[in-house]
């Protein structure tokens, strides 16, 4: 079938702002976004350019908009999308060239809360014992891909450089409820102040955006319950 | 054109990459170079698990284990390298686990271990449950647990730097490398006392493949180019299980759990090849029963797939153990695991074959394993060589641990005593004569086009089944194809994040491999693991029991066989 896609172009080396241009790809419905970007680079414009790796929605390399949403490009249908695409950046940070943002807010956000394992010295020989329903506690926010999704959905972000953002939040999430890590109390006075949870207004835009189905939302809730009752 | 100097540079920062770094970091200046962040990194795709006779869930031995791995690699594996594997399994295993990794559990929080092709008890007995694994996110857990160990240890990312060259001195030494900054387009040169090439395989040189578009083999195919040889290149796995028609891969974990290949008369045809470990056969023999089956008309509808049935498996295994296998067939082809068979065949995984190494990383130069000093690699892209001429699954995970860790360790050793070796003059010309000679052609063929031909030859002629002829097709189309793309030409002219230039760049590298694939392939008359040609079907331990070293000269490609090391198990016939 043919599809239009209308994708927001920007080459700092010639362009004083951004533009849209209209392409027009031959695809099959079970063809991926990323297949109709690739298409358009290698027969009609070479100068189109994204990141992408996996090709499988794994890597989180290729998170842009897709006819308005924050999706990862690789696991997007065209057949779900209609004939005319409109693909657009990550909004929040600086477009570096067409649908390439900097990420380095991004992963300075993430180290900032220091996503590693805190904890004594492990048994010699053999493994921490963890049980499952410990193990069950922290699962969801495991999943994270770094893909940057639910940190350009938040309006916060959009408007407020110093929110440390979902993503950040979530891999905080990840060690506090994680039994064998000592961390909490630093990654909590971390985020307990005016650019860590506390800037979240429950919007529900981060849970939305996760192409990994992370219960973002629901993580952040659980930090701030445990800087409030001071338990967790 | 940036200058900087380190103790030790790291070229790709996966699983091998990262844990070669964190041997490093804090008591070396040293870089870590990846052209990608580093979670993006192919190992983050591993799926299934990653081996350890830990024997948490029934009785295990390493030796057990080696022996797996011997016989898995039809007996080609230098037998001192698995025992260090095998042997160093439990430790890197463990060592993981102390890092935060978040390992599935056994009802009493141990390490929960699974069934895997190949894996035996008792020297092929029957299954044995040895894989370690987070549901079927065991790469994923593994890259995010060791970049979050690296930002811990305060590693120095070059993030989004490109390969181009890897230098080295007068005396054959390494001595740095060479990188564009992709977000600029500027040269950086990297004076290093070592460099460890960890940047992984070469899948997108195969049309069906699981492999990332970053699978492009840069920096296997650098040092090729600069006279170091590749090691049983035409080695090459294919995995039975990838989606149909698109190659994204369907963890071995799914028939490690129960699940059951199926052809169009609903029979579980495995278990007439392999009458003991059916399904779990490893890899390259379950991959030519999927070829025999289609070949007699048995594929779904007659067509080139087969089935793979998870509809008897309990649901809350599938949730549980099985979340992203189910998610990516109900993604990409719209079909429910639990109640329909998904569709798959073979697609290209894995590269037994690269850069010839010994046990501690370090790069060799020739059969009577001559050291170049300051030069390592480990993963992927290396050679020890401890896959033989095929992988067992859940092995490439702790490879990337076991000799990742080895690597780093010899690296530090080696730099409290080694020096900076002169750079030689100009040290950037090279990477900036590929680069200009690319830019400046204004008409020329399309990157685009060569890459595809390469692939659909490569797919047809040098995969899962071969013989002479299509092989030497195949040689000679590659050759044709390295000549269009000498007159090749690209769009964007461009300093910033050029990525037609860097496809350009890599189809390059991707060219060299392929080269390689062939050579080797032709070569070797006899079939041996997941190298199987109808021409010569028999393994020929009399002549063929050897390495093959591939090396660039003057006069043309140069082959010379390496002995294998045997210590425990002589060779035998391969059944299962």
């Amino acid at each position: 079938m043919e599809v239009t896609l209308r994708i927001k172009r920007y080459n700092p080396d010639s362009d004083v702002k951004p533009a849209y241009k209209e392409y027009s790809v031959d695809v099959e419905s079970t063809d991926r976004v990323l297949d109709a970007l690739n298409q358009i680079k290698w027969k009609h414009d070479g100068t189109l350019t994204f990141r992408r790796s996996c090709a499988h929605g794994i890597c989180g390399s290729d998170a842009m908009r897709i006819n308005g949403r924050n999706r990862l490009a690789c696991k997007v249908m065209m057949g779900e999308l209609g004939r005319k695409v409109t693909i657009e950046p990550l909004i929040g940070f600086a477009v570096i060239k067409d649908l390439v943002v900097d990420m380095e807010r991004f992963f300075d956000a993430y180290k900032s809360v220091k996503p590693y394992l805190i904890a004594d010295e492990a048994p010699a020989g053999r493994e921490r014992l963890q049980s499952p329903e410990d193990r069950d506690k922290y699962e969801d926010t495991t999943k994270c891909i770094l893909c940057a999704a639910c940190t350009t959905a938040c309006p916060i972000t959009w408007t407020n450089d110093e929110f440390v953002g979902p993503a950040a939040i979530v891999n905080a999430h990840r060690f506090i409820f994680d039994s064998r890590d000592n961390g909490a109390p630093e990654r909590l006075r971390i985020l307990n102040q005016k650019s860590g949870v506390w800037r979240c207004r429950t919007i529900f835009n981060c849970t939305d955006a996760c192409p990994r189905g992370i219960e973002i939302t629901k993580a952040i809730e659980e930090v701030k319950r445990a800087l409030v009752f001071d338990r967790i | 054109m940036a200058y900087h100097r380190f103790d030790a540079v790291i070229v790709g920062a996966g699983g091998a990459g990262l844990m070669a770094a964190i041997q490093l970091a804090g008591k070396a200046n040293i870089a870590v170079v990846s052209k990608l962040y580093p979670p993006r990194s192919h190992t983050g795709a591993a799926q299934g698990g990653i081996s350890a006779a830990l024997g948490n869930t029934e009785e295990d031995h390493p030796e057990w284990h080696m022996f797996d791995t011997v016989k898995g690699g039809d007996y080609l594996v230098d037998q001192d390298a698995a025992e260090v594997l095998c042997r160093e399994a439990i430790e890197a295993v463990l060592e993981l686990e102390h890092m935060g990794l978040p390992f599935n559990r056994t009802p009493e929080g141990k390490l929960d271990q699974r069934r895997f092709g190949g894996h035996t008890r008792n020297f092929g007995e029957g299954p044995v449950r040895r894989a370690c694994f987070a549901a079927d996110r065991t790469g994923h857990m593994i890259i995010q647990t060791l970049y979050q160990q690296g930002i811990k240890h305060n590693v120095n990312f070059f993030d989004e730097h490109f390969l181009l060259d890897v230098l080295f001195a007068d005396d054959g030494s390494c001595c740095g490398c060479v990188t564009m900054e992709i977000k600029t387009g500027e040269i950086h040169i990297l004076h290093a006392k070592a460099v460890l090439i960890a940047s992984g395989g070469f899948g997108r040189v195969f049309k069906i493949t699981s492999n990332a578009m970053a699978g492009t083999g840069d920096g296997v195919a650098i040092p090729y180019r600069r006279g170091i040889p590749l090691m049983d290149m035409e080695f090459y796995q294919f995995h039975p299980t990838g989606l149909y028609k698109l190659g994204i891969l369907l963890s071995e974990a799914a028939r490690g759990e129960g699940g059951i290949l199926r052809n169009n008369d609903g029979e579980a045809f495995a278990a007439r090849y392999a009458p003991t470990l059916k399904d779990l056969a490893p890899r390259d023999m379950v991959s030519r029963f999927i070829f025999e089956e289609v070949k007699h008309g048995r594929g779904i509808d007659g067509k080139d797939y087969v089935h793979l049935d998870l509809t008897h498996l309990p649901p809350e295994v599938i949730d549980q153990k099985l979340p992203d296998v189910t998610d990516f067939a109900r993604t990409y082809l719209g079909v429910e695991p639990k109640t329909h068979p998904v569709p798959i065949q073979p697609t290209a995984h894995y590269a037994m074959g690269g850069i010839p190494t010994d046990v501690d990383g370090r790069v060799i130069r020739d059969a009577q394993a001559t050291v170049v000093p300051g030069f390592y690699s480990a993963g992927e892209s290396a050679c020890v060589s401890v896959h033989g001429a095929n992988r067992l699954g859940t092995n490439s995970l702790v490879d990337l641990v076991v000799f990742g860790r080895r690597a780093g360790k010899h690296m530090l050793e080696f730099i409290q005593t080694a020096q900076w070796q002169q750079l030689p003059s100009n040290p950037d010309f090279i990477a900036r004569a590929e680069v200009d000679a690319i830019l400046s052609r204004e008409k020329g063929e399309s990157i685009a086009e060569i890459r595809a031909a390469m692939q659909e030859v490569m797919m047809d002629k040098v995969s899962v089944v071969r013989e002479e002829i299509g092989m030497t097709e195949a040689r000679d189309k590659i050759a044709e194809l390295k000549t269009a793309y000498s007159h090749a030409a690209i769009m964007d002219k461009g300093k910033t994040f050029n990525t037609d230039l860097m496809e350009a760049l890599e189809l390059g590298y991707m060219l060299d491999c392929a080269e390689t694939i062939c050579v080797g392939a032709i070569a070797r008359q006899e079939s041996r693991g997941a190298h199987y040609r109808t021409d010569y079907e028999n393994r020929d331990d009399v002549n063929w029991l050897a390495h093959t070293l591939l090396k660039k000269t003057s006069g043309g490609l140069e082959l010379t066989k390496k002995p294998v090391t045997i210590t425990k198990f002589q060779p035998k016939e391969r059944k299962y």
